[in-house]
This record gives structure tokens, C-alpha cells and sequence, in this order.
């Protein structure tokens, strides 16, 4: 099933809708990773609110998502784990180090947003480093 | 013992099935969502083993009953390769197939009762259990 990805001002925004196959998860990462220039996209956002387990293979896909992103130049952040879902990450020693979360779309877009981050204009606003 | 439920194994597809057979299995003999995100998640990494190394093989559920507790039992069985040091798979980040060796040591992890049989050339068969206390 293929994940829609939606464009939002400078950002993507990839909303999971159902569980996923490991071809499907692969197929999101060559999406976005294309995206990105393609829309000139600073940010990614990947909602998996939807998703009820999430595996080792999902996690690593996630990460490289991150981490491909941010080798194109833009920034990504992961926003909806579940409670269940984080707790048993935790158990299978599953850490996304290094990736941003956030609890939900609208936080995740505040993070993309936060004064200071590039390609963001705010005239007269403060500049601070995240 | 409550019907198996079979969900045989031979692509990427059968492994999302495998985890929902499972959800759908725990949460009918009662366990809480947690446990059966738990559960879902342990088959997950066991069923892409098989896939990983064996390529096919099959996952049965059942539940138990035992006393004052019940259980929820995943046998996994292929016919592939074996594991040739099953005490070696079973440690964090030891994989032979470029994986993160997760799978075994993480399923493990999230189970209560975990079992490995393998015999080299033969195949390997996982036992995995996740137990509730019955209200009394």
C-alpha cells in the first residue's frame, strides 16, 4: 500500500495509513528521499500514528529515512508512536538515536517551525540554535 | 486449547499477517492492548527471521491454559538452514545476515517463556510464550 505524501509548504508529510509491508516501508524511504529535491522540501514529517507495532525493520527503515533526508538537506521528524508501540521498542532494544520525534503532527510541525531553523524567514524574529 | 491459528510464512506480506493473527488471537483470550502490541511485536522479528534465513516456513498460535494463568503460544518453524550456535543468536547485535540482530534477543525480551530448537541443515522451531493471570 502506498503511503501518501502530502506537500505542505517547505515540508512533506508522509501519513501512514495502515500497517506495512517491508516493500512498502522501502518504497516510502525512495519516495521521500526523492521528494526532497524534487519539492526542495527542508522538512519530513512521517505520521505513524497508524501503525501498531513497529519492528526492527521498521525502525532501521525510519532512521535511514531520517538520515537520507538530512544528507539531501532537509530535516525529518517522526511524530505519533504510540504508547504500546514505544514500549515494546523499548524491549526489542529499538532506539530511533539521533531522528527527532514528536508527540503528534502539530507538534512535529512546531519543531519544523521553531525560530532559527533554516530556510525559515522570520524577519525581526529571535534567532536561536535548536 | 483454543484452535491453532496457522499463518504460513513466504513473503513480506505473511509477516504483517502473522502479527495481526496474533493481536487478533491475544485480544480474544483477554490480553491487554500493550501485551498484544507485545506479542505482535515479537512475531514480527521471528517471522522475518524465517523469511531472512529459512525463506519459508510457518507460524502457529494457540492459547493456553494453566491454572490460574493463560497463555498465548507462538511456535514458528522452517525448514531452512538451522542456526549453528543458538546461545550466540541469542545475544544483542549478533546476526549472520547483515541484519541488526534484533530479532531473536528482542523477541526474547518481549516474551515470558522462549524456547530455541534448531538442528544445522534441518531447521529451526521457536517457542514463545506470553503470559496473563486469570481473575480468580
Amino acid at each position: 500500500m502506498e503511503v501518501p505524501i502530502l506537500k505542505q509548504g517547505q515540508n512533506l508529510i508522509a501519513s501512514i495509513q495502515s500497517a506495512l509491508t517491508d516493500a512498502d516501508l522501502s518504497q516510502l524511504r525512495e519516495a521521500l528521499v526523492e521528494r526532497v529535491g524534487k519539492f526542495r522540501a527542508r522538512g519530513v514529517i512521517v505520521d505513524v500514528t497508524a501503525l501498531d507495532v513497529m519492528d526492527s525493520f521498521a525502525v532501521r527503515t525510519l532512521r535511514d529515512i531520517a538520515h537520507m533526508a538530512r544528507l539531501r538537506g532537509a530535516e525529518t521528524v517522526i511524530v505519533g508512536i504510540q504508547p504500546e508501540v514505544a514500549f515494546a521498542m523499548v524491549q526489542l532494544g529499538l532506539t530511533l538515536k539521533g531522528v527527532a520525534t514528536a508527540l503528534d503532527l502539530e507538534e512535529g510541525l512546531a519543531f519544523l517551525h521553531r525560530p532559527g531553523q533554516k530556510g525559515i524567514e522570520r524577519p525581526g524574529g529571535r534567532i536561536e540554535r535548536g | 486449547m483454543a484452535d491453532l491459528v496457522h499463518v504460513p510464512i513466504a513473503s513480506d506480506v505473511d509477516v504483517v499477517a502473522a502479527r495481526q493473527s496474533g493481536r487478533d488471537v491475544a485480544r480474544a483470550a483477554g490480553f491487554s492492548s500493550g501485551d498484544q502490541t507485545v506479542i505482535a511485536a515479537a512475531i514480527s522479528e521471528i517471522a522475518r527471521n524465517i523469511l531472512m534465513y529459512a525463506k519459508r516456513g510457518e507460524i502457529s498460535l494457540s492459547v493456553v491454559a494453566n491454572g490460574e494463568r493463560q497463555g498465548v503460544v507462538v511456535v514458528a518453524r522452517d525448514q531452512g538452514p538451522g542456526i549453528r550456535d543458538v546461545e550466540r543468536a541469542l545475544e544483542d547485535g549478533y546476526s549472520t545476515s547483515g541484519g541488526l540482530g534484533l530479532g531473536l534477543p528482542g523477541a526474547r525480551r518481549l516474551m515470558d517463556d522462549f524456547e530455541v530448537a534448531s538442528a544445522v541443515g534441518q531447521g529451526t522451531t521457536v517457542t514463545m510464550k506470553k503470559w496473563r493471570r486469570l481473575h480468580s
